[in-house]
């Protein structure tokens, strides 16, 4: 259904031209929930304004790769053709629903205006319309909704609206970046409840971008995981999980604390800090915070490969995985178990 | 876990703060009172971790102000040994200081731009005239090397740090009077995940070896389990439930962090476990609900929580709860219900149950 390949997207910084997704490839399959992980700079949020082609809008440039939606290259479309795809066939909500509802306009006013964009009806048909939306993405008395203006409702209350405009046009994948991240996490679990609800009912794909693996495993099929600017590895849910392939993937997961388990341990950590956008290093990006790194790895840049059922990023994958028997221990050295 | 030598070393004893904020009325001009802190009770252990948890606006935040008097609160008492700290005059109050530190949740907004890290962790000495000159300078180097920063740094202004090394100035500045209390207010809430269990260790380590306490203040339910001795949940400017860690996560007495812990989403696909997703949000510390105040979002509330505020005690050993009805140990939330339900019972439309 969303086939990326090879994406490298950029913005015109302070210092010069900056890389933000350096070579993304990864597809999305009909009715499929994927979830896109990374931290800081790991250029998860510049992947999905790409595919949106919003990048435009805020400096940015997809210099190349190709981004297919149902065949149809979007890369080279033109505003206009964005324009229809973008709500009707894509939707999009963010993390921050203040700032992306218009303060001046009630929630009935943009909700309609979303519907009749896209369909031609009339306006006390768009409004009945407004209140199902509504009704489905479980906000309380629908009718009084209609009429308040954003500033009225709570975050959580304005993300369920953000998610109904989104749903408006009936899209075909919703893009959802970050969308629980400024909630408290009893408004949260309701937000995800619903996005939950949503992937089991309707016909919908969802590609989710969260910094919270804990997100992406409650809710994903499939799990990107992406570092400056990098794909690193993509694979099922329960495989990643199970047993990570790339040594950046299982330091992120031994770093969480979990829920049970041992507790006032020190923690497995990944030692140093993220690069930052204009001080990539070469060769592999997670190099020199990697344990498991050669002198291979500083120097040659490994391609995202097929690894049985997943895709890796790492020179080393076999003897990695190898070296692992249970990815929620703590391991000793890698090299001497593996010996 | 090591033990606990249940020696006090702070008594909070009914803590309250209130806010007066402009709002109320048909013109908005009427005064309301904000309850940010609404009579809080708990004692704080010497050489313990103790973990405050809660949504945002639960004045968890505004409670570690308070004892530490960064903010005066409205009433109620803080004793440090014999003393009322609430009674300190300036004086007293310079001297606490040197006991008692804060560290903060932004590492970008609570360092001074305009000096050199070296100024900033030094200035505490000079404060309190413990060092000058090299002197000062040696100690603020080893105090970068403690936390796991070059001591070249001490030129390095704020700007030349990431988010991680920034959070570990604060925290060296924390350290630099040697203080016996700690208030972490979210010191890893800012930090990403990578980054986050760096500065988790280093607190674990310090914690060890200078026998510090430390009241963790964080939203994280996870980070919070894996630092904290004991744990005390708030909601709505109360204390709701207060224990040892391991009973709080295992056994929960209050509702509100039963429904909690069951809603955090964790980093393993196989961990399914009952999910109870509470209905509603928050509502406004200006106008809190009658009785408890959880009693709009409970599944188990009756007339009786509209009328009664329950009291704060000791519902199980060591286990302090402030609930008409908690929970018995080892009954869930969804059991709690499925016995209380009848036929003609509308409680169940406060639970999603997946």
């Amino acid at each position: 259904m969303l086939k990326v390949e090879g994406l490298v997207t950029g913005y015109q910084g302070k210092d010069g031209f900056v890389r933000a997704v350096d070579g993304v490839s990864f597809d999305i399959e009909k009715g499929e929930t994927v979830c896109i992980v990374g931290e800081s700079g790991s250029g998860k949020s510049v992947t999905s304004m790409s595919v949106m082609r919003l990048v435009e809008f805020e400096n940015g440039e997809i210099i190349s790769g190709s981004i297919e939606y149902m065949g149809e290259e979007l890369t080279t479309k033109t505003n206009e053709e964005m324009r229809k795809i973008r709500g009707a066939e894509i939707s999009m909500i963010f993390q921050e629903p203040l700032t992306a509802l218009n303060p001046v306009f009630t929630i009935g006013q943009q909700i309609v205006e979303a519907i009749r964009y896209h369909e031609p009806l009339k306006k006390k048909e768009a409004m009945d319309k407004a209140e199902d939306l509504l009704t489905l993405v479980g906000l309380s008395e629908p009718k009084t909704r209609l009429k308040q203006y954003p500033h009225e409702l709570s975050g959580g209350m304005r993300q369920r609206v953000m998610i109904a405009i989104a749903l408006a046009s009936k899209p075909k994948l919703l893009i959802a970046d970050e969308p629980t991240t400024a909630l408290d996490v009893t408004i949260e679990a309701q937000i995800l409840e619903l996005l939950r609800k949503l992937r089991n009912e309707e016909d919908m794909s969802i590609m989710l971008i969260t910094h919270d693996i804990g997100v992406a495993a409650e809710l994903s099929h499939r799990i990107i995981i992406m570092y400056a600017g990098k794909v690193m590895e993509i694979a099922e849910t329960s495989d990643l999980f199970e047993l990570p392939h790339h040594p950046y993937t299982k330091g992120l997961l031994e770093s969480i604390p979990k829920m049970s388990g041992a507790r006032g341990e020190l923690l497995p950590t990944i030692e140093g800090t993220i690069p930052g956008v204009n001080q990539m290093p070469e060769g592999c990006r997670f190099a020199p915070r990697c344990s498991f790194a050669t002198e291979k790895c500083h120097q040659e840049e490994p391609p995202l490969q097929k690894v049985g059922r997943r895709d890796v990023a790492c020179w080393h994958v076999e003897e990695f995985t190898a070296s692992q028997v249970d990815p929620f221990h703590r391991k000793e050295d890698p090299v001497e178990s593996n010996s | 876990m090591n033990q606990i030598h249940k020696e006090k070393l702070l008594e909070i004893q009914h803590l309250k703060k209130y806010f007066e904020i402009k709002g109320g009325g048909a013109l908005g001009k009427r005064k309301q009172t904000l309850k940010a802190v609404d009579g809080v009770s708990f004692d704080i252990y010497k050489g313990e971790t103790l973990g405050l948890v809660g949504e945002s606006g639960c004045g968890k935040s505004t409670l570690g102000r308070n004892i530490l008097r960064l903010q005066d609160p409205t009433d109620g008492r803080v004793l440090y040994g014999e003393s009322n700290i609430l009674e300190y005059s300036k004086k007293d109050m310079r001297r606490l200081r040197k006991d008692m530190q804060i560290i903060y949740q932004d590492p970008f907004g609570s360092l001074n731009p305009r000096f050199t890290i070296g100024q900033i962790i030094g200035e505490m000495y000079e404060i309190h005239g413990l060092a000058k000159g090299a002197e000062k300078e040696r100690k603020v180097k080893e105090l970068l090397e403690l936390v796991g920063l070059d001591a070249s740094r001490y030129h390095s202004y704020p700007h030349e740090f990431s988010g991680g090394q920034r959070q570990r100035v604060g925290i060296a500045r924390a350290l630099a009077l040697e203080p016996e209390f700690i208030v972490a207010d979210e010191p890893v809430s800012a930090l990403d995940v990578s980054v986050q269990s760096q500065v988790i260790n280093l607190l674990i380590q310090l914690k060890r070896e200078m026998g510090l306490t430390l009241l963790f203040i964080a939203h994280g339910l996870n980070v919070v389990r894996h630092i904290s001795d004991r744990v005390g949940v708030m909601y709505l400017g109360k204390l709701v439930e207060l224990s040892d860690t391991d009973s709080i996560f295992n056994d929960p007495a209050h509702p509100y962090t039963a429904a909690l812990l069951s809603t955090v989403p964790e980093a393993d696909p196989e961990a399914r476990k009952e999910r109870i997703v509470l209905k509603g949000e928050v509502p406004s510390p200006a106008s809190p609900p009658s009785g408890c105040n959880f009693r709009t979002r409970c599944p188990l509330a009756t007339e009786r929580c509209s009328q009664e505020v329950p009291a704060w005690q000791e519902t199980r050993n060591g286990h302090f709860t402030a609930c008409h009805y908690p929970l018995e140990k080892g009954q869930t939330l969804k059991e709690a219900v499925a016995q209380r339900q009848k036929p003609s019972d509308n409680k169940t439309n406060n639970l999603i149950m997946a």
